[in-house]
Formats: structure tokens, sequence, C-alpha cells
């Protein structure tokens, strides 16, 4: 039992980052329309960015973070208006060829500013762990949690209750009639995916420092934002939260129970499953299908 | 005039052992045909249904280890081995096609390549089969009766015979009434299955036939390095297919050939200019300028252009 609530607690703190990286993905794949197999890139970024800040700049802990999501923001912005802005018009297969290039170009960028050796952020919280009756958790996994939740709360309020967050959905549910009524399209569709790509530098930054940084981490963590975005259903942001907080609870149980060398085999039986056998999500009302 | 150039080209290629002297120039030719081979193979799915396959490293890899196995477990000779490598990947294919050809578009790449994912890590942690990350040495070498084909001149012309094998399949397959369905499939699907064209039926017509042409591709390679490890299933072979074929010209039967021979010599004159990281990093730009400025390939943009010269000289006349 107490096994068992350790493990629960862990897939907490790895699914709550995985709803990070899913929220930011299904604004990007599911309202944009946008296969972004760069998204675990910016994860990536993020992670290096909050060590370069913290290493290089001399930064605190938390300003490097905000620099990291900064950071992840302001790339996703250019990448939106020098690559996909021109393709606008282009098929699905087209955009989804770019951001292949661009995830192989900005993952072999970070192999070659920050080499292969896997780097460790430090960060200032007590190393010791704290015991709660049967289960123990590290500060810093306290910290990575509440600061997932309070992001994922942030953007729902933005996407549904702020007039950027009503244009967002208005622009990519019919984009004519949002233009006409005076919604500026381009810059909808460039914040859309700086902010998608700046929740992905947060997880990043946030999970660094929990494990390591290195420069082909962003790879299964695109995958893992692909399931969790799948689970959710495309563009439900409760979805993917709840998607990233299963499929992180399913890996840690799937890694104690069954043999940790499948831990990372979890997220692709689920993409493949729910496709098959719910391709709307696992959330989806009967009228959102289709 | 096409004719001459095709026959000088055949010429060439059958006499390249000959007049190249170095092996490791050798070696680029034989890695250029398996790539070949499974350029091939994804522009069938790709170029020609529509569909993109983002696992396709996964056939190439169970063709591998097919063969692999069979001949280091079972002491199989190396030709069925091989033929068996080239059986499981089509059936491998023929189930993800009838389990994930429902599917389209980002859905169908998001199952191939989590299909990958599981087939690499099965690679990695059964080790009593597959001997895990640390891979199986030793494969033997093919032999055609009496002569070992272990020399690299012989490998080449074993891959060379194999890239004229894959095309002709190709070549026949796209210019039957089987290809004429894939196009249509591929232009419009509503019009086409309105027509009487059984979606489902050539969809996994398709996916086999590619399916089996990765793991002849995969089978080819675990018999000339030897040595077989969970690197087969790196998405770099996926990536480096499906750049081959984008940059040759999807949809023609010249392109990945094209695209094949040119993506594995340049990376390999890259090689020593530069770094491994600069490569990749080129890798990715070439892509993305790529899809900017020649969006349908190399092979389509010259046929276009000798075309506009032919008509030029005829208006000249």
């Amino acid at each position: 039992m107490a096994e068992l609530l350790q493990h629960l607690v862990n897939g907490l703190v790895l699914g709550g980052t995985y709803a990070l990286l899913g929220i930011g993905l299904t604004l990007i794949f599911g309202l944009m329309n946008l296969v972004n197999f760069a998204h675990g890139e910016f994860y990536t970024l993020g992670a290096y960015a909050a060590f370069a800040a913290l290493a290089g700049l001399g930064a605190g802990f938390f300003p490097a973070l905000a620099l990291a999501i900064a950071g992840g923001a302001v790339l996703g912005a250019l990448c939106e208006v020098t690559l996909l802005r021109p393709l606008r018009a282009e098929s699905i297969d087209t955009t989804m060829l770019v951001m292949i290039g661009v995830w192989i170009a900005m993952q072999n960028g970070e192999l070659l500013v920050w080499g292969g050796v896997a780097k460790s952020i430090p960060h200032p919280f007590p190393t010791a762990p704290l015991v709660l009756g049967p289960v123990s958790i590290a500060p810093l996994r306290v910290f990575v949690l509440l600061v997932a939740g309070a992001l994922i709360a942030a953007s729902w309020v933005l996407i549904q209750k702020t007039t950027l967050g009503r244009a967002m959905r208005a622009t990519f549910q019919d984009r004519d009639t949002a233009a006409l009524m005076g919604v500026r399209i381009d810059r909808i569709h460039t914040a859309t995916f700086a902010f998608g790509s700046a929740l992905a530098a947060a997880a990043g930054a946030l999970l660094g420092p929990v494990f390591l940084a290195y420069p082909s981490m962003g790879d299964l963590a695109a995958l893992k934002a692909f399931s969790v975005v799948i689970l959710g259903g495309l563009g439900n942001l409760p979805g993917a939260a709840l998607g990233g907080l299963l499929l992180g609870i399913a890996e840690e149980l799937g890694a104690g129970y069954v043999s940790s060398g499948y831990r990372d085999a979890v997220g692709f039986v689920i993409i493949i499953l729910v496709l098959l056998f719910r391709p709307s999500g696992l959330f989806a009302r009967a009228e959102r299908v289709g | 005039m096409r004719g001459a150039a095709r026959a000088v080209l055949a010429l060439l290629a059958l006499t390249l052992p000959f007049w190249v002297g170095n092996p490791y120039y050798l070696h680029v030719a034989i890695m250029a045909g398996i790539f070949g081979v499974l350029a091939l193979s994804l522009n069938l799915l790709l170029g020609y249904t529509g569909q993109l396959s983002l696992g396709h490293a996964a056939f190439f890899g169970i063709g591998a280890y097919t063969s692999a196995l069979l001949t280091l477990r079972l002491d199989w000779p190396v030709w069925p081995a091989m033929l068996a490598g080239v059986a499981v990947a089509a059936l491998a294919g023929w189930l993800i096609g009838r389990l994930a050809l429902k599917l389209r578009g980002a859905y169908f790449v998001l199952v191939t390549i989590s299909f990958a994912g599981v087939v690499s890590l099965v690679s990695v942690n059964w080790m009593e089969l597959t001997n895990g990350p640390l891979g199986l040495p030793g494969v033997p070498a093919p032999a055609l009766g009496p002569w070992s084909l272990r020399g690299k001149d012989a490998y080449y012309y074993l891959v060379l015979a194999a890239v004229a094998l894959a095309y002709v399949v190709c070549a026949r397959l796209v210019r039957s009434r089987i290809g004429r369905a894939f196009l249509a499939l591929r232009e419009n699907e509503p019009l086409a299955e309105s027509v009487g064209v059984d979606v489902t039926h050539y969809l996994v017509l398709a996916a086999v036939v590619s399916a089996a042409l990765a793991g002849g591709g995969g089978a080819l390679y675990a018999h000339y390095t030897r040595f077989v490890s969970p690197e087969v299933f790196l998405f770099t072979y996926t990536v480096t297919m499906v750049i081959m074929v984008v940059a040759g010209g999807k949809g023609t039967l010249a392109g990945p050939l094209v695209g094949a021979v040119l993506f594995t010599a340049l990376p390999e004159a890259l090689r020593l200019a530069t770094s491994w990281q600069w490569q990749m990093l080129a890798y990715g730009v070439l892509l993305v300028l790529l899809v900017f400025f020649l969006p349908r390939g190399i092979v389509p943009a010259v046929v276009v252009r000798a075309e506009a010269v032919r008509r030029a000289r005829r208006a000249a006349e």
C-alpha cells in the first residue's frame, strides 16, 4: 500500500509536467492543426536556458525559470513568423516536414552549443525528502508540482476567460469570421504558437533540475506530449491536463510493477490504443466526435 | 537521348568497382544502394499513396534482426534468412496497415512512430532474444555457391541487384492498375472510393510491399555490417529516408534513388569538413529549405526544366 502511494505521488509530479507539455501541444496541434515535432525541442531548450541562465549569467533559480519560459516564447514566436506563416495555406504534411527539419536543427544546435554530456541544473531546495506518513517526496518535486499546477490553471484562465483566449478559440474555429470581427489573425497564430512553446519550455525548465539536461531529452518528451494530446482529445485543455496526470501515473505504475525498461513504452501503447479505439480522446462527449 | 543517358548510368553503376579503387568509396556506394532500397520503399507509401510513415526504421530493423537471428541462433543459411527478414517485415507491415490505415495524416504518422518506439524498446529489453543494447556480432556474410560475398566488390553487386529488383517491383506496381488506384487515393480519396477503389485493400497492399522492401534493406544491411544492434531502429534512419524521398522527388521512380545517392554521398563529403553535429544541423536546415524552395523535389524540377529547354529549342527551329 505504501509502495502504491509512493508510485502515485511520483506519478503525479511527472504527470504535472506532462500536462504542461500536453497543454502546450494541444494548442498547437489541436487548435492550430500543426504537427509540431519540434515541441520536445522547446522542452529541451527550456532546460538548457535555465542551465545557461544559472551557470552563465549567474541568475538566481527563479529568475532563471522565468528567463527559460520567456526564451521558449520568443523562439516560438520567431519560428511561427519566419517558417509557419508563409506556409499557412499549405497542407498539414508540408508544415510537418518543416517542423521535423526544425526539430533536427534545434537538437543538433543544442548539441553543438552545450555538448553531449548531460548537465545537472542546481536548485536551492534542500535535498532531504519530506516524509508524509508512508510517502516521501523531495521538496523540489513539490515545487515542480505546484508551479505546474499554477501554470495549468493560468492557461485555462487565459484560454477561457480573457479576450485573447476568446480570440484564439474564435480564430481556430472559423478564421474568416474571426477576421471579419476584427481579430488580427496573424498575431493570434504567433501568440498561440509562442504560448504553447513557452509551456513546453516551462516543463523543461521544471523537470531539468529533477533529472538532467541533455540534447536528446526532447525526443521522448515530444512523443509523450502527443500521447497526452491524443489521450485528452485534440484542443481539449482539461483533457490534456488530466491526460498528462494519467500518463505520468501509468508510467510510474508500469515501471514499478511491470518492468522499468518498458516505462517509455506506456506512452507509445497509449497512442496506438487510443487512436485505434477512441480516436477522439478519452474524455470526449458524444457530440464532440467527428 | 534519354535512352543513351540511361545506358551510360547503367554502365557506370555496373563497372563502379573497377574504377573505384578506394574501398571507402565502395562502402559509400553500398550504403547508397541500401538506402536506395529504403527510399524506394518509403516512396511507395509517401509518394504514391500519400501516407507518411515515420516508423519505417522499424521495418528496416525487423528485417535486419530477423535475418541476423535466424542465421546466428538457428543456423539458417543466409539467403533463406534474408527472405524470412523480408517476409517478417511484410507481416509487420500488414499488421500496421490493417490497424492503422483507417487513420489518416498526423494520426497515421503517430501510430507508425509509436510502433517503431515499441519495437525499439523490445530490441533493447528482450535480452534473451536480442542480446539487448550489446547487439548481435558475427552475422555471417552471404555466399554464392563456393564464392563468399564478404568482400566489398561482391557485396556491391548484390546490393546493386537488390536496388534493381526493388526498382522493378516499384515500377511494375505503380504502372499497373494497382498503381493507378494508389494515385487515385492520394489525389482524392472519397472520389476514388466512389468509383469502386477498395481503400483499405490498396493502402494495406502498399504498406505490405513497402515494409517488405524496407525489411530487405535491413537484411542487406545486417549481412553487410555483420553486426545488428538496437541502433537500427534509430529515428535518424527514418528521417534520412524521408529526406531522400522528399529531396529526390516523391511520387517519382527515379527521385528516391537520386535522393539516396545524394544524401549518402553528401554527409560523407561533409564528414571530412565538419563534425557530425554540424552535419545533422545542416540536414535539418536543408529539409526546411527544400520544403520552401523545391517542394516537389529534384527530379520533377529537372524534368520541368528539361521540358522547358526542349520546348524553347523546338520554338527556335
